[in-house]
């Protein structure tokens, strides 16, 4: 097996960070030779998305293992682990299947840390007799934690959620708006035509625009600049870090408008901006590695009503409006 | 990790100290590092840090800790909601 990624392996790469093809990127499951293994050598184990068999592989360079990989539907192992996938069964058949035991002459394999979300090590030893060894949590980590006769530091034994981390969901999280903002570009022209002549094509047009523009401001605010911002803003809690740079948001883009729009139809805009801004910034929570469900559930629990309310009352003054004026 | 902090008092750890046997696998897995092993008994040094992975639950031997894990995103928490309502399947399509 290569261990340096290709041209084509980086322009894949580029094209799955943007969302394109995700769910279907994977590799063959299966043992595969790193360099020249011997039966000494370390097994490591991983799932079969290929972006992480690529980012593994990549830092194996140079070295002689064995690499196995687990049939996860082209599931990254944390999220795999979590859905039973990387799970201690599909362990234990991947080493069964591969017949590992007749491969090499030890009895121990290198799980990923993440991994033990879905994987039991002591379950693992009695179905198949290798013992597990969790590994870092990051791959670029693995050659020094091999080197130090597997052992991990802290520091490779915690997760983080850096700028450049944050910066990388991006792309994906917007990829993954693309419907719903197609079916909301669309009621938003629909109910902007709506006036005293029942519809106007003109009006759909220049006050659908702002409305339009209310989404998009809504949408950088809660997808990128919460993302990118996030232990700078204040709270806990993500709907009100959503919500305050949703209100900055909506007020740039009512200024951008104001020429067109009456005060109602700015109080509606900024009001329709700060829910999309708060609402996505709470969505975000399902990206991050520290938020709880049960946290999550809470905040839902106290936020969707007054979200909820929130977007309807905006609606109905926006509808409202052009019958006042 | 100590720029990021979630809600307080909701997390869904329980450790059981009398089944607890100090092997260390918890503290070992754990992503967040909030567990150590004292005196030969694991213990929760910081509970509010805990992300509810379960990781520390799969991996203890005899059972000692308990946790809810579960996925954290408020679309996906939604679906569920919906199909309380309706009683259809969800469609889970996140990560």
């Amino acid at each position: 097996m290569f261990t340096k990624l290709s041209a084509r392996d980086i322009a894949e790469t580029i094209t799955i960070r943007i969302g394109y093809g995700r769910y279907d990127y994977k590799v063959i499951p299966g043992l595969y030779c790193v360099g020249n293994p011997t039966p000494d050598s370390p097994v490591i184990v991983t799932c079969n998305y290929k972006l992480t068999f690529d980012m593994v592989r990549k830092e194996l360079d140079g070295k002689d293992a064995w690499l196995l990989i687990t049939d996860t539907r082209g599931i990254n192992v944390w999220c795999a682990a979590g859905k039973s996938l990387f799970s201690t069964e599909e362990i234990i058949l991947s080493a069964k299947t591969s017949r590992l035991n007749e491969i090499v002459s030890h009895r121990e394999f290198i799980l990923p840390q993440l991994g033990a979300t879905g994987v039991a090590a002591h379950k693992v030893r009695k179905g198949c007799g290798f013992k597990v060894i969790y590994g870092p949590v990051w791959a670029k980590d693995l050659p020094a934690f091999i080197e130090a006769g597997n052992h991990a530091t802290e520091e490779m034994r915690t997760v983080t959620f850096t700028l450049r981390q944050r910066a990388e969901l991006i792309p994906v999280e917007l990829f993954i708006l693309g419907k719903p903002l197609c079916i909301i570009i669309m009621a938003a022209f629909l109910l902007s035509g709506i006036g005293p002549d029942i519809f106007s094509l003109s009006a759909a047009w220049t006050r659908g625009l702002a409305a339009v523009c209310a989404t998009i401001f809504g949408i950088i605010a809660g997808n990128m600049v919460v993302p990118l911002l996030l232990p700078k803003l204040p709270w806990k809690q993500f709907s009100p870090k959503g919500a305050l740079t949703g209100v900055i948001a909506g007020l740039i883009n009512v200024m951008i408008f104001s020429s067109t729009l009456g005060m109602g139809e700015s109080l509606a805009l900024m009001l329709w901006t700060t829910v999309v801004g708060s609402y996505l910034a709470m969505n975000y929570t399902g990206s991050t590695p520290f938020t709880s469900p049960t946290g999550v559930e809470a905040e839902m629990r106290r936020v969707i009503p007054i979200l909820g309310g929130a977007a309807l009352l905006a609606m109905i003054i926006w509808v409202a409006a052009p019958f006042m004026g | 990790m100590k720029d990021f902090r979630y809600l307080d008092g909701v997390a869904t750890l329980i450790l059981n100290k009398e089944a607890c046997i100090g092997c260390g696998m918890c503290a070992t897995v754990c992503p967040h590092r909030i567990l150590e092993v004292r005196d030969k008994k694991a213990k929760i040094m910081d509970f509010d840090a805990c992300m509810e992975c379960g990781a520390c639950a799969q991996n203890c031997p005899t059972d000692a800790i308990s946790v809810t894990p579960g996925v954290g995103c408020a679309s996906y928490i939604m679906a569920v909601w919906l199909s309380d309502l309706t009683g259809k399947k969800v469609k889970s399509t996140c990560c």
